[in-house]
């Protein structure tokens, strides 16, 4: 219940707000022709991401994980490196290489490399715990080749990819800084612009709902791939692992497919940093101010991944194991703060922090909040899929053999607890990127790796802000690094 | 299966549950380190400034400011629109005692919530008339020239505009780089509109959209553009190519101004500003301490942009700020930010 409240809270100031503007101005505001245009954008611009990441994504895991690809343990850690790197950064850096770069095509690249990693890794280890004996069973009972396929193995891939393509749509439907970079229109740089003038918080509010309601489709949309089916098995049968395809010739092109992402989201953008880092500044770096900002950053992080975890340990598992409206709102619910960009979010706490906690605004408390907020779809998909991985008997049978409730519950979050882990270290990596939240609710004197960054690219010193992107990059390595280890994502 | 893989990792629960308490630990140091600070409320508070300006121009002059007078100085730095949007939302609670403001338009919009105190005479007129309130709610401290910056490997300087009617031209179609969402060119439709009326105005940036312009984000982008030859001219404020020469140094900076002509909606001069907007004590200091020889001559030597006090020197090679003559009187005008963003919406130029 916490969680949703918590998720729920930046709608609850969007109608406030959006109310304000009367019927006659809510009115004037949708009508905008401009408005549907942006919409549409916005549409088409995560389609595309969306689309891209789970069939990209879902190729390149299978060929790290089922194929013979020359390097494909070394390649899989490398995958995930875009998550490191702000996709803000990754189109400033490709546009201060490429000043061309502009509009839906470069957009639609720099925001798909940075959210393959959604789809890769989930959906790699899926393939990785896959049982290709339910493939036989579907063969042994009458199917055909593809059929067999499509019933024995989809299923047990599906989902995971599923979660990720909806993490790598909202991420685009809500990212204002590749969008604003590249100078492609869509809703939230709309939404953002309103902010300039007196009477545009109430109109981007309204503009905010209308990405909520897009949020709200994606989500029921994914709930619809996932369907219905209990995803968990027993047995001391070890599963029969997908037997490694060798490619022969198609290793080349496997290997472009698999290195064009990271190329794009991780290496040209760090070679761009170290090029402005090498054109110099008058600045000199101060190298307190670059540790000070690098334990925030951490700080900061784990504190919202901490928080999230907690909340969306509640929230996953309630989706595993139950059915039924109110949990399915429950777990949509928790996904309306990643549909909103950073500022709304921001506002939205600002509004709510100085009415309800005002002796805690502008603290840690209320920023790692506004985290949660943000990223706790993150952590409920991976606790979900893996606590449903887990078969609901042991904990019974835990019960049966003496446990208290509590007690056997545990067993379950012990089964989880990779899944859980991963959920967690994908809302550090993603709370360690985040600036227009932070910029708005941080307390005074604290300065993250990012804020420190935007302080610098603002000015005509984008060699100074170098250093700081470099160190956010490496910072943020960390959890990526160990997304790519944590065995599971497992689905078992 | 599932069960014997899982096994093993029993001592994973207790470092995961170490860590969990860990953090723990460190959110709840967070919160009661805000506590503390909200209980030193009373007389000894630091003065809370938001600053919608690069902390690189003015953390420095604050530093100063510090050492000099020994009151302590809290900044929270963001842009100058976000900071707006803050300060609405927060209202009559906010923390905040003073706010420096990237332009005119945003401390008039805050004087028209009534969130701006009246500051005293000897404050408002230290500075010109010409570029400050003309109710005292504000004081203006720096002055930003608009000008027409082109690349002379591509024009000559003959043939530059001198108003900015001339750049909807059809020999510049698609040469020209404008920052339509930019804040300083909103406050240079306002003043238009302010000047010449809301149809000349649209009409000027229809004109403008239907001759194809190429649009960034910022100033600095509209100047990188025009260094790196991708546009031939652009509109941007005076002080972007003085910081990029500091920056790089000047023999590296191609990019040469053209001053439009007085009275011209293009030769708009807009202000930095500051307002107070509590009753800290200190507050009132600072912007005085803005508004001084020192501080004056700080942005002059920092930033580039025009002193607004007499007797202090403007940066070398600008044309003195009296013979600029904006297009209108009263710089509260470029408040008025609905209509523009309107027409800049409708002309597709957002």
């Amino acid at each position: 219940m916490a969680a949703a409240l918590c998720a729920l809270s930046p709608l609850v100031y969007l109608l406030v707000r959006s109310a304000q503007l009367g019927a006659d101005g809510a009115v004037d505001t949708l009508l905008r022709e401009r408005l549907w245009s942006w919409t549409l954008a916005s549409a088409v611009l995560v389609l595309a991401v969306t689309t891209t990441c789970l069939v990209a994504g879902t190729v390149i895991a299978w060929l790290l994980t089922a194929t013979r690809l020359p390097g494909r343990r070394w390649w899989l850690v490398v995958s995930a490196l875009p998550l490191a790197v702000p996709s803000y950064v990754a189109a400033f850096s490709w546009l201060s290489t490429v000043p061309t770069l502009q509009g839906f095509w470069p957009t639609w690249a720099v925001l798909s490399a940075a959210c393959l990693p959604y789809v890769v890794l989930p959906t790699a280890a899926a393939l990785r715990g896959a049982d290709l004996a339910l493939v036989e069973v579907a063969r042994a009972a009458g199917c055909g080749p593809l059929a067999a396929w499509r019933r024995g193995l989809v299923p047990q891939v599906l989902p995971a990819a599923a979660a990720g393509a909806l993490l790598a749509g909202l991420y685009a439907l809500a990212d204002f800084g590749t969008p604003a970079l590249m100078r492609h229109e869509v809703l939230p740089f709309a939404i953002q612009r309103q902010y300039g003038s007196f009477l545009g918080r109430e109109r981007a509010a309204l503009l905010a709902l209308v990405l909520v309601a897009m949020a709200v489709l994606m989500v029921l949309l994914e709930r619809r791939a996932r369907g219905n089916a209990q995803r968990w098995s027993t047995g001391a049968g070890a599963p029969r692992p997908l037997r490694a395809v060798r490619l022969g010739w198609w290793a080349v092109p496997a290997t472009v497919l698999v290195a064009l992402p990271v190329v794009v989201g991780a290496v040209w953008p760090v070679i761009g940093l170290f090029r402005r880092l090498a054109l110099g500044t008058r600045r000199t770096l101060d190298w307190s101010e670059l540790t000070d900002a690098l334990v925030a950053t951490a700080t900061v992080s784990l504190a919202g991944g901490a928080v999230a975890l907690v909340l969306a340990g509640f929230v996953g598992t309630l989706a595993a194991r139950h059915r039924g409206r109110l949990v399915a709102g429950l777990e949509s619910a928790s996904f309306a703060g990643h549909a909103l960009p950073g500022i709304v979010v921001g506002l939205s706490l600002v509004y709510l922090s100085l009415r309800v906690v005002p002796g805690l605004y502008q603290s840690v408390t209320v920023l790692a909040f506004a985290y949660v907020v943000l990223f706790l779809p993150k952590a409920v998909g991976a606790v979900r899929t893996s606590v449903a991985a887990v078969p609901p008997v042991l904990a019974q049978v835990a019960g049966t053999l003496g446990r208290n409730r509590h007690r056997a519950g545990l067993v379950t979050a012990r089964l989880a607890l990779p899944g859980v882990t991963a959920g967690f270290l994908l809302v550090v990596v993603t709370a360690m990127k985040e600036l227009p939240a932070t910029l708005l609710l941080r307390p005074s004197g604290l300065d993250t790796l990012a804020t420190e960054m935007w302080s610098r690219t603002s000015s005509a010193a984008q060699g100074a802000a170098a250093p700081y992107a470099l160190a956010l990059v490496l910072v943020a390595s960390v959890p990526a690094f160990l997304l790519t280890r944590t065995s599971a994502w497992d689905r078992s | 299966m599932r069960l014997s893989r899982a096994l093993p990792s029993r001592p994973r629960v207790g470092a995961a549950v170490s860590g969990l308490v860990a953090l723990g630990a460190l959110t709840a140091c967070g919160g009661s380190e805000s506590a503390e600070e909200g209980d030193s409320a009373g007389s000894g508070d630091p003065l809370v400034v938001y600053v919608g300006r690069d902390e690189e121009l003015v953390g420095p002059l604050l530093e100063q400011f510090g050492e000099e007078t020994g009151i302590e100085v809290d900044a929270r730095y963001a842009g100058t629109t976000d900071h707006l949007a803050l300060l609405l939302e927060e209202g009559e609670q906010t923390p905040a005692d003073v706010f420096l403001s990237q332009d005119a338009g945003a401390l008039g919009a805050l004087s028209a919530a009534g969130m701006a105190r009246d500051l005293p005479a000897e404050i408002t007129d230290a500075v010109l008339p010409d570029f400050t309130s003309t109710d005292g709610s504000w004081v203006g401290v720096t002055g930003r020239a608009r000008v027409i910056a082109y690349n002379p490997e591509a024009v000559e300087e003959a043939e530059v505009p001198t108003t900015v009617a001339e750049v909807t031209d059809e020999q510049w179609r698609g040469r020209v780089g404008v920052a339509p969402t930019n804040a300083s060119f909103q406050a240079f439709v306002t003043g238009f509109r302010a000047a010449e009326g809301d149809d000349a105005a649209g009409a000027w940036l229809e004109a403008l959209a239907a001759n194809d312009p190429q649009t960034f984000e910022g100033n600095s982008d509209v100047l990188e553009a025009l260094e790196n030859g991708v546009v031939d001219l652009g509109l941007i404020n005076h002080y972007y190519a003085y910081q990029l020469a500091g920056e790089v140094g000047e023999e590296n900076v191609a990019t040469e101004l053209v001053f439009p002509e007085a009275g011209d909606p293009g030769a708009l001069v807009n202000v930095t500003g500051a307002a107070v907007l509590s009753e800290h004590p200190d507050a009132e200091e600072l912007v005085s301490y803005l508004v001084s020889e020192e501080g004056q001559q700080y942005f002059v030597d920092s930033t580039y942009e025009y002193p607004l006090v007499e007797g202090i020197e403007a940066p070398a090679g600008l044309p003195a700020l009296t013979d600029l003559q904006g297009p209108i009187e009263d710089l509260a005008e470029l408040a008025d930010l609905e209509t523009s963003i309107a027409l800049i919406d409708e002309a597709g130029l957002s």
